[in-house]
């Protein structure tokens, strides 16, 4: 069952409204996504799932404020991501994105990667170090701190990209198909540790897949998109107990949501 | 095998030469070629070893490295400079490009005397010379390595809210180093070029200057010699910015790849 508490108003982490968003691409417009209303709670962990063309990243990119919606509202704890045209710094502290790619600065160690945004809010330098190293420990790329990005393999750069998304200490991390670059056991690997490192820093989660069986084992609700133009399909609680391991892919009742996803994701095409 | 290859250019260059030098040797002499037209190598050696000797050499090699890398300072600097702001600011970029692109098609040889009559005989006219044809492969590639900066590493700076100053320490100008220093490389001939240039036309120091004494003068081996020790130095420089590298990026590939190749 869920172990955490019911939603209240207050418990509010992410707050979309009436969300839509257009694309103007030489004088055509795309609708993206259209009618989002969704209260994301303070500690939740939320999946984005969906066929390709369905919006999730256009959404996620909407929270992160890399995109101004066309219309509607985004509220960051409480606060309007946006005042005019102005990303409200406050609300965008509480924000770590991790991208597709993981981005990393080849220029920089490690541990200047992963305390970037430290760096970027003038934090001394000992302690941006001290802090880069704790991270690097937490999502397990310890002892490469001072190593250049390209001499580690592709899932320790995805972890050095959600250190330092973590290291302004966020209440949310913002994540667009993490893991989608890495093989399957790696990916499988990736989803036990960022299960652990959800748990260990209490943040929200947002995350966007492809993947049935990822969704279903990461989130404590799904939200399933359709495509054309992107809108809310279907919002499912996943109610096993934490910290879930890999077997529990195996059971019955994981297997009946997986099912009973497929089928929705089917009927979309 | 590998070891083998490795070593060739160690081998096989020097061999190369030694044999263009032979049929050179081979040409002038089979041809009876007049020694004003193409001295024989022997005598080039010869003459070279007199130009070392001669005290007054190293002050024309002083002159023409002042000049060159006087120039070469200049030019990193405005190229760099200009190329940032540029790269940064595009709709200056797009006014400024036809001026830009007309600069760089004229041919700025052409410029010396003018050089010559607003800064002297002097090394001013010469540096500025050297500057100038430095300045533009480190402005062009400084600009390219501005806007080259990856779509995604511009989300990052984006989504942590930075300054356009923050995104340009630290994103901007390091992505630019590689193309910076590839414009350098190129640029250090160029502000050789240009010093030679300039000493060839006015003045009465530096290699370029010498070259054409030695022309005048009949003295066509001890022009070869001046050729010979001017390609040197280009040689010196050219490896000098190259080394500069992997000072200066060594985190890039291309750094990586030329360390495995030791
Ligand atoms: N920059 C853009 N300009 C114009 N149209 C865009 C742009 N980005 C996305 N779109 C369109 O918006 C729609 C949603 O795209 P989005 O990238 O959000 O989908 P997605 O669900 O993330 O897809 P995928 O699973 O393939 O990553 C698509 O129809 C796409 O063509
Ligand atoms: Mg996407």
């Amino acid at each position: 069952m869920n172990t955490r508490p019911d939603a209240t108003v207050a418990d509010t982490e992410i707050l979309l409204a009436n969300l839509e968003h257009r694309y103007a691409t030489d004088g055509q417009d795309v609708l993206a996504l259209t009618g989002i209303d969704l209260a994301i709670r303070k500690g939740e962990f939320v999946v984005l799932l969906g066929p390709s063309g369905c919006g999730k990243t256009t959404m996620l990119r909407i929270m992160a404020g890399l995109i101004r919606p066309s219309s509607g509202v985004v509220r960051i704890g409480g606060r309007p991501l946006w005042n005019n045209n102005v990303r409200d710094d406050q609300a965008v502290k509480e924000l770590g994105v991790v991208f597709q790619d993981a981005n990393l600065f080849p220029w920089m160690t490690i541990e200047d990667n992963i305390s970037l945004p430290l760096k970027l809010r003038n934090v001394p330098r000992p302690a941006r170090h001290e802090k880069a190293s704790r991270l690097a420990q937490l999502v397990g790329i310890g002892g490469f701190e001072k190593r250049w990005p390209r001499e580690l393999s592709g899932g320790m750069r995805q972890r050095a990209a959600i250190a330092r998304a973590l290291s302004l200490d966020p209440g949310i991390l913002l994540m667009d198909e993490p893991f989608g670059a890495l093989d399957a056991m790696t990916r499988d690997n990736m989803n036990v540790e960022l299960q652990r490192i959800w748990m260990a820093t209490n943040c929200t989660i947002v995350l966007v897949t492809h993947s049935i069986s990822e969704a279903v084992f990461l989130a404590d609700r799904i939200l399933l998109l359709s495509p054309r133009p992107g809108r809310m399909d279907t919002l499912l609680e996943v109610g096993f107990g934490r910290p879930r391991d890999l077997y529990v892919q195996g059971s019955a009742e994981f297997q009946t949501i997986v099912a009973e996803l497929r089928k929705r994701l089917d009927a979309m095409h | 095998m590998r070891m083998l290859r490795r070593n060739a250019n160690w081998i096989a260059t020097p061999l190369l030469l030694a044999a263009l030098i032979w049929i050179w040797d081979i040409y002038v002499q089979a041809f009876e070629v007049s020694p004003l037209v193409l001295p024989r190598p022997v005598e080039v050696w010869e003459s070279k070893q007199q130009l070392l000797t001669d005290p007054r050499t190293l002050n024309h090699v002083w002159t023409t490295l002042y000049e060159t890398l006087a120039g070469f300072a200049i030019a990193i600097l405005v190229g760099v400079g200009l190329g940032a702001v540029l790269g940064k600011v595009r709709w200056l970029e797009r006014t400024l490009n036809p001026f830009i692109v007309g600069l760089q098609v004229m041919p700025k040889i052409a410029l010396v005397p003018l050089f010559i009559i607003w800064f002297g005989f002097g090394p001013t006219s010469k540096i500025v010379m050297a500057a100038v044809l430095a300045f533009f492969p480190i402005m062009t590639n400084t600009i390219l390595g501005i806007k080259s900066v990856d779509r995604g590493h511009r989300d990052v700076m984006i989504s942590l809210n930075a300054t356009r100053w923050q995104s340009f320490r630290d994103m901007e100008l390091p992505n630019a180093l590689p193309y910076i220093l590839t414009g350098m490389e190129v640029g250090i001939v160029l502000a050789i070029i240009g010093a030679i240039v300039g000493e060839y036309l006015g003045g009465s120091t530096g290699l370029g200057y010498l070259a054409v004494a030695t022309l005048n003068a009949f003295d066509v081996q001890g022009m070869f010699a001046v050729i010979g020790l001017l390609t040197i130095i280009g040689f010196i420089l050219y490896f000098a910015v190259v080394m500069l590298r992997r000072f200066v990026t060594p985190w890039h590939e291309a750094v990586l790849v030329t360390r495995q190749q030791d």
